[in-house]
Parts: structure tokens; C-alpha cells; sequence
């Protein structure tokens, strides 16, 4: 889409543009560059020079049996939280959705979890969980069930999925209202008139109009359990116990920040741009189908 | 029309006509909702309740569902000391600086670069349009160890400038102001050159007052993203003048054998109060802004 009517002059939209390119260039282009071209180096014992090697960083990655690890453990961890949420979020806002009364206050009852940052989602599940302090965690250890994410590995992963998925709830409890609002009431009566049944007009008509909003959070509950969940594992259980809650974004930190392997924690990096850059792609050739309909 | 109209006149099997499903379902969806409201409203109550007692309770762990009478000493404590040798005082300036910078920043300069790119012709427009909406697929996430070293090497860290800049490009926020600036009918701006006004007029008296749900709505978002920022402060913001609310918080459970849960469940709340409030008091805008920014 272009505007017909438009202004004269080449140094005024330059000026205008300056700034943001500027910081694009600076801190996207170059770093992401960088990092392309670290994941070929590799430093020596004393960091003082580097050797191109290849996709040494590469096949050593992914021979890598704990970096196998860290791969399963996203998987099991993304699809979690996506479900999760994403599974709540609809119940909920199905059920907001029906005229009945007070949806309204509902509504501004469960949109506000947004606003929390991942990490506070994790300290607020401390309160919960903690096998000492945790409202959950005492009684379910007075119950004579030992529970202690700290110690038990399966015990942390559900800890860390529930907290994430708890603080995505909200955003696709507004993505699915607003998705199911916009569905005319019409067809709906239409089936109401044909007799069929809630649950049947459910799955047969509004879940199928409702398939782009769930492909669209689909995809952003993805990118929200890989890269923006650091945050709750960082504050939860960095990781541990054992790397049994290491996902890829917070190996790549570790070898980066603690390990100072920059050539393996580039190479990470570029994995995971490999993975940002199919999930976006997966996102716009599915918008730019559906304005074709 | 409504359900009801459409159905009264018909008769219709009791089971099919939605208003006549009787009280039942109903009371399962209530009983449902309330259920999901308590599950996000629990956590924060206990973290509310927490931070008026003192530490010996809490560590004994007698979980308190009820106000208790530290309050004010636990706040001030938090305020002024902190935890860590941090007051959260300071912390809290330091994200509230870090929240509007990044939300007006992000603003500012997503709105005049979508401008530049929508109303005028000038070479390579493609080329910087398409560049600015690529870094969509860059996260600050995956070339963290980079950009952290070119800040570093622009002697930026441990400043607010490095907090802030870095992160201050805005793909999503060019791009709706793109889309909404492809909306303004072309008779405004020839009547704008017709009365002889320049682009510069043209944005300040007609674009930028027609801009303002899009603002409101984009601040809400950006504010609650910019004080939620964790990895990237994580790294760049290590001295105690610049350290934000949510990372001195995650630090001070730290040692977690003396750690003041009292404190931390205070800070907590401090932690948690402006970006809610920012959503709950901007909420029309909020809600409007988001899914129309991110389809």
C-alpha cells in the first residue's frame, strides 16, 4: 500500500529516519553480524587469538549430549507453557464471552496479570511453593508428598512452566475475547436454531473462526516460553537442579557470561536466530494468506 | 439483533435456545471465572499480606492470609535500606526512568520514521523500511554478548543510556503507526499544501493530534515492557546506581538461608504496583492497542 498525495524533499524523511536506523544499525545489524561471525571463531586458552574454524562451534554443539539436554528441555518446557496458557486463557474468556452478568468485571479482573514482570511471576510462586515458606509447598510436604523444586528436577520443571504460563494467561485471555467477539452472533444462531448443542456449536463453529487468533498466540506463546520466560528461571531455579530447567536462551547466557566461551555461546545465538527468524516467517506467511481469503 | 429477539418467536427445543439453558450453566460459568480470578488474585495476596508481617513469621512459615502490623516498617525498611545495599527507593526511580524513557523513546522515534517513510519519496525508502522491520526478528535475546560488548565499548555501562538506548528501536511501534498514517484520506494533506503547509506543520497540527489513541495505547505497552526488561539490565546495569526494581529484587533472594522474605515480599509489591496500575488506569486504550499492534 502507497499514499498517492505525499510530501517533497529528501533530506527532511532522511533526518526523520536517522535515529532509528541509526540504532538499528549500532545495536541489531553489527551485534547480529558479530555474532554470525564469532560462532566461526575460536579464542584460544587466553582469550588473546582467534582461529576461523569452521562449523566446528557448530558440530560440537550439537554433539554436545547436555546441549541435547537443553533441546529437550525447551521442547518439553515451550509446549508447556503454550498449552497451559493457552488452554486456560480460552476456558476463561469463552466464558466471559457469554451475557452473563458482570463479564465486564471479569474482564478487568483477568487482564491485569500482563503487567507482571516474569521474574515477580517467579518470586510470587516462591510464596507458593517454597517447600519451607510456600503457602502449596508446606502443605503439600505436611500431606506426607515431598515436594522441593530445589531438589527435584521434575519437581522444578513444572514449577518454572506453571509460572510462566500463569503470566501469559492474560494476554491471550485479551487476544481470544477480542477473537470471539468478533465472530457474528448470526452463525451462532443460526446452529442455537438448528439445535445444536453448546458444546457442539463449540468445536464446530466458533473454535474453527477462532483458528487465527489461536495460530497467531500459538506462535507468541512460542516466542514468549523461549526467550522471555530468562526471566522466571533466572529468579526460580537459574537453571538447576542439575541443568533440569536449562533451556536453550539460558545455556547460551551461562556459557556466555560464565563460561566466556564466546565462539560456543555465538554459535547458540545463532541457533536461536535460526528459530526467531522461522517462527516470524511461519507468522507472516500465515497473516499475508489470510488477507488473501 | 439479540438472541432473545430471535428466539422468542419460534419454539424452539428448551436445550437449543441459549436463554432458555436456565440458571445452571450460568452458575458453572460464574463458579468457573471466580475460580480464575482467585488463581491470579492468590499469589499477590499472599505477597500483600506477607510484607506486613515480620520476618520470624513468614521464616517460620505460617503463611499469613491476614494483615498483620509491620507494614509500615517493612515498607520503610524496603524504601530506605533494601536488601542487597541497595535502598529500593532508588530502584524504583531507576525503572520508573527506565519505563517512560523506553515508552516515549520507542515512540518518538517509531512515529517519525514511520512518517518519513509513508509521506514522502526519497531513495532506498524501501531499503530502510524493510531494515527496521526486520530487527522483529532480532531479540535483544539472541545477540545479547555482542551488543553488550559494543555498549561496552561506547563506554556505556552501568548508565542509563545503556539501559535505554540499545533497546530504544521499535519494529512493532513503526509499524503500526505505518499502518494507521496509510489511513489518512489524501484530501488532508492537499488541503494542507493547499493552505501552504509545509510536512513539518502537516505533523505537528494534523498527524500527531490524529496519533493519540495510538500513543496511549503504545505507552501502555512499552511501559509495561520497559519496566519488565530482566536479561538485558541483568548485564548491563551492574552498579547499584542504576539497578532496576526487578533485578535487585530476584537478587536479594540471593542467600536464601538469611534472606528477609518480609523485605522482598514488600519490594515485591512495589515491584508489581505501577505497571498494574499503568493497565488497569489505561486499560481501553491498552486493550485496543494491543490487538491491533501485534495482528
Amino acid at each position: 500500500m502507497e499514499r498517492k498525495v505525499v510530501f517533497r524533499g529528501k533530506a527532511l524523511p532522511l533526518a526523520l529516519l536517522a535515529p532509528q536506523l541509526l540504532i538499528t544499525i549500532v545495536f541489531f545489524f553489527w551485534p547480529a553480524g558479530q555474532a554470525v561471525w564469532f560462532s566461526f571463531l575460536r579464542q584460544d586458552a587466553f582469550g588473546i587469538r582467534s582461529t576461523f574454524v569452521g562449523l566446528e562451534n557448530f558440530t560440537d554443539l550439537f554433539a554436545d549430549p547436555l546441549y541435547l539436554e537443553t533441546i529437550r528441555n525447551t521442547v518439553v518446557f515451550s509446549t508447556g507453557v503454550t498449552v497451559i496458557a493457552l488452554a486456560t486463557a480460552l476456558l476463561l474468556a469463552v466464558l466471559a464471552d457469554r451475557q452473563i452478568r458482570g463479564s465486564g468485571a471479569y474482564r478487568t479482573l483477568l487482564i491485569w496479570p500482563y503487567a507482571i514482570a516474569p521474574a515477580v511471576a517467579a518470586v510470587l510462586w516462591i510464596f507458593l511453593f517454597h517447600p519451607q515458606i510456600g503457602l502449596v509447598g508446606r502443605a503439600l510436604n505436611g500431606a506426607g508428598i515431598p515436594w522441593d523444586y530445589k531438589l527435584n528436577g521434575n519437581q522444578a520443571m513444572l514449577m518454572v512452566i506453571l509460572a510462566s504460563a500463569w503470566k501469559q494467561v492474560s494476554y491471550n485471555f485479551i487476544f481470544f475475547l477480542a477473537g470471539l467477539q468478533s465472530i457474528p452472533k448470526s452463525v451462532l444462531e443460526a446452529a442455537a436454531i438448528d439445535g445444536a448443542r453448546p458444546a457442539y456449536r463449540f468445536w464446530t463453529i466458533t473454535f474453527p473462526l477462532l483458528s487465527p487468533t489461536t495460530f497467531f498466540l500459538l506462535v507468541v506463546n512460542l516466542v514468549y516460553a523461549f526467550f522471555d520466560t530468562f526471566g522466571v528461571i533466572d529468579a526460580l531455579t537459574k537453571g538447576g537442579p542439575a541443568k533440569a530447567t536449562e533451556t536453550l536462551i539460558y545455556r547460551a547466557y551461562v556459557d556466555g557470561r560464565v563460561n566466556l566461551d564466546i565462539g560456543l555461546s555465538s554459535a547458540q545465538s545463532v541457533v536461536l536466530m535460526l528459530v526467531v527468524i522461522a517462527l516470524t516467517a511461519i507468522q507472516f506467511r500465515f497473516i499475508e494468506r489470510r488477507v488473501h481469503y | 439483533m439479540s438472541t432473545t429477539e430471535t428466539t422468542r418467536g419460534l419454539a424452539l427445543p428448551a436445550e437449543a435456545a441459549p436463554h432458555r439453558q436456565g440458571p445452571r450453566p450460568d452458575w458453572v460459568a460464574h463458579a468457573v471465572l471466580l475460580l480464575g480470578v482467585l488463581l491470579f488474585f492468590l499469589p499477590i495476596w499472599i505477597v500483600l499480606m506477607g510484607s506486613t508481617h515480620d520476618a520470624a513469621t513468614i521464616g517460620r512459615g505460617e503463611v499469613p492470609l491476614l494483615p498483620g502490623g509491620h507494614a509500615l516498617e517493612n515498607y520503610r525498611a524496603a524504601l530506605e535500606q533494601g536488601g542487597a545495599g541497595v535502598p529500593v527507593g532508588r530502584m524504583l526511580f531507576n525503572s520508573t526512568v527506565m519505563a517512560l524513557a523506553i515508552a516515549v523513546g520507542k515512540i518518538a522515534i517509531s512515529i517519525i520514521s514511520a512518517y518519513a517513510v509513508v509521506f514522502f519519496r526519497f531513495p532506498f525508502r524501501q531499503l530502510a523500511f524493510w531494515s527496521i522491520f526486520i530487527t522483529l526478528m532480532l531479540p535483544v535475546e539472541v545477540r545479547i554478548f555482542p551488543t553488550f560488548k559494543v555498549v561496552s565499548d561506547l563506554g556505556l555501562v552501568n548508565t542509563y543510556a545503556g539501559l535505554i538506548i540499545p533497546i530504544i528501536a521499535s519494529a512493532t511501534a513503526t509499524l503500526l503507526f505505518r499502518q494507521f498514517f496509510l489511513t489518512i484520506p489524501d484530501e488532508f494533506v492537499e488541503a494542507a499544501k493547499m493552505d501552504g503547509a509545509g510536512p513539518v506543520r502537516f505533523f505537528l497540527d494534523v498527524v500527531l493530534p490524529l496519533s493519540r489513541t495510538n500513543m496511549a495505547a503504545l505507552f501502555v505497552i512499552l511501559f509495561v515492557y520497559g519496566w519488565n526488561q530482566y536479561l538485558w539490565p541483568l548485564l548491563v546495569a551492574t552498579s547499584a546506581d542504576v539497578e532496576t526494581i526487578v533485578i535487585g529484587m530476584v537478587k536479594m533472594i540471593g542467600s536464601e538461608a538469611n534472606t528477609d522474605w518480609n523485605i522482598v515480599m514488600a519490594t515485591c509489591v512495589l515491584a508489581l504496583l505501577p505497571p498494574v496500575a499503568v493497565v488497569v488506569l489505561m486499560q481501553r486504550w491498552f486493550v485496543k492497542g494491543l490487538t491491533e499492534t501485534e495482528k
